[in-house]
């Protein structure tokens, strides 16, 4: 076994070979899935402790403040004494409240972030499961996440959570199109829906360089799109704290509002991902056609550490546009979708097929 | 009329053009501005480690001044009351008697004086009707307090001591400056 901080296959096949020859297979298996989980669970828990954070810090630069700057240094320790507070907490039971649907909404919107998060590719070899309907299967679960949201502010028994809900309903069919038309796009030019071959296609230059015009409307879009998908500013409708006091979390506290607090990172970080892997190349270092020693230089820093940074400013770019838009109304959210990215999206599929058909991609 | 400044915007509801229409320019433009305020000075002050300077005649808890020699200059006249808009302070009033020369400036002084400092409004109208300089704001400021009745200040807060004296010489206009160099006037004897 040679651990090797660039390609994993080698680690996870020795895992999983030493699992499988010293136990029955029903437990080596067993004993795999508990050690992806745990794994999983911890990066979720530092990621989104890291990006509840980051927004604080960012959105305190953009408004010439210094932010969290008390707890431990830097306030690095802000967010995990917020935690502590909220999980000490009292939970308020709600008396008309349908209690069982009030308590399963935030199981299901943690879920559906946690179960897209198993499909993505963070470094060679270091995938959870690697489908080869991959993108399919992120787009399907990440939406289901919605239905947590619905059931949340239908079982509360409240109107502004009612109002945030159906909001966040519309918001969320619409957007879901350019989502899934701007992924489309990349689909085409990539031939593939698996993430890890869409990462491989991509080792001679990223898809945003290769695919030129096609894929950078197709990226401003995905970022528009996902956005809204993720119900953060300026397409905060469902909980816009200035009109529906939070939408359709008001209910909720302690431990269930975390929930609700932390699957809104994780979404935040999963459509980046996607953002990173489809359109900047995912772990897959800066490579330029025929540039040997240069490509040589960029791969000694290990793949991970590319995911990352990409993954990163990507989320800090969505954060920039929350802490830049004034949040659009309904009516102009449903219009801007409709009428303006749907038929680009639309548009630009065609263009991206001409595109790959005649060999105009780089 | 013409502009006080030049910060106004007339409002018009011409038609955008095609390239203003996108909104594109608009948002590029709101980003850069964003980004920009990153590098920006913060305005941040850390506040219990730094605290803002205070102006030189900042209207604060009032204070009872006593003259050189550590009398005390109120004579329980009753002026600062009467023009209080508040109705803050009361006084009761006491006669000087013999042996008491070293306390009291004057012939009379307030037995008591209390100011009720929820009602203040630190407007200084007092110290402006005060014809003995005894009165003034200071840059201290009232503190908090759990109870309405500790925020009735009596002498025993208000009444400056000698070995910690309280210089005021900002509040006082140059014309009383000016007046008090003239000892022609018993005021200033």
């Amino acid at each position: 076994m040679t651990f090797n901080i660039y390609d994993f296959t080698s680690f996870n096949q020795w895992i999983d070979k030493t699992l499988y020859d010293n136990l029955p297979s029903f437990w080596a298996l067993i004993i795999e899935m508990t050690l992806i989980g745990v794994a999983f669970l911890l990066f979720y828990a530092v990621i989104g402790l890291f990006l509840v954070y980051a927004e604080r810090k960012v959105c305190a630069f953009i408004q010439n403040r210094v932010g969290p700057n008390r707890v431990g240094p830097y306030g690095i320790f802000q967010t995990i004494a917020d935690f502590i507070k909220l999980l000490m907490k009292e939970i308020i039971p709600i008396n008309n409240a349908d209690k069982f649907l009030f308590n399963l909404a935030p199981f299901i919107v943690i879920i559906a972030s946690f179960m897209a998060i198993a499909a993505i590719p963070f470094g060679k070899g270091l995938h959870a499961i690697d489908f080869n309907i991959g993108i399919f299967y992120v787009m399907a679960v990440s939406s289901l996440g919605v239905v947590g949201i619905l059931l949340a502010g239908w079982s509360s028994n409240n109107k502004y959570s009612l109002i945030g809900a159906m909001r966040s309903g519309a918001q969320i069919v619409s957007y879901e199109l350019s989502v899934g038309l701007s992924m489309v796009t990349m689909v085409i030019l990539a031939g593939s829906m698996q993430l890890s071959e869409i990462v491989e296609a991509q080792r001679n230059g990223w898809f945003i360089f290769t695919g030129h015009i096609p894929a950078f409307i197709a990226f401003v879009i995905f970022l528009i799109a996902s956005t809204a998908e993720t119900n953060r500013g300026p397409f905060d409708l469902a909980e816009a704290e200035s009109e529906l006091t939070a939408g359709f979390h008001t209910e909720y506290s302690g431990i269930k509002f975390a929930f609700f607090f932390l699957a809104e990172y994780m979404n935040m970080f999963i459509v980046a991902s996607i953002a990173a892997t489809i359109f900047w190349g995912g772990w897959m270092p800066l490579h330029i056609g025929g540039w040997v020693g240069f490509n040589h230089a960029m791969d000694f820093i290990p793949p991970f550490f590319w995911y990352m940074g990409k993954t990163l400013i990507v989320i800090f770019l969505m954060m920039w546009f929350k802490w830049t838009f004034p949040r659009l109304r309904i009516d102009q959210l449903l219009k801007l979708e409709w009428k303006y990215l749907l038929p680009i999206n639309l548009f630009n599929i065609i263009l991206m097929a001409l595109v790959v058909l005649m060999g105009w991609h780089f | 009329m013409s502009n006080l400044t030049n910060k106004s915007n007339i409002v018009s509801n011409k038609k955008m053009s095609i390239w203003e229409k996108m909104y594109l320019p608009a948002v590029v433009k709101g980003m850069y501005i964003t980004f920009s305020h990153l590098f920006k000075k913060k305005v941040t002050l850390q506040y219990p480690e730094q605290t803002k300077p205070f102006a030189e005649i900042y209207r604060g808890k009032h204070v009872l001044k006593r003259d050189d020699v550590g009398r005390e200059r109120c004579t329980a006249c009753g002026l600062c009351a009467l023009a209080c808009p508040a109705e803050a302070i009361t006084m009761i009033a006491a006669e000087k008697k013999n042996g008491e020369e070293h306390l009291y400036r004057e012939e009379k002084y307030a037995a008591t004086y209390e100011i009720n400092m929820l009602r203040c409004i630190f407007c200084g109208l007092c110290e402006e009707a005060c014809p003995k300089e005894a009165i003034f704001l200071t840059k201290e400021i009232v503190p908090s307090n759990f109870e309405r009745q500790d925020f009735i200040y009596g002498k025993d807060e208000l009444v400056e001591t000698m070995d910690n004296r309280i210089d005021i010489s900002k509040r006082q206009s140059a014309e009383v400056l000016e007046f008090k160099k003239n000892k022609n006037f018993k005021h200033n004897k």
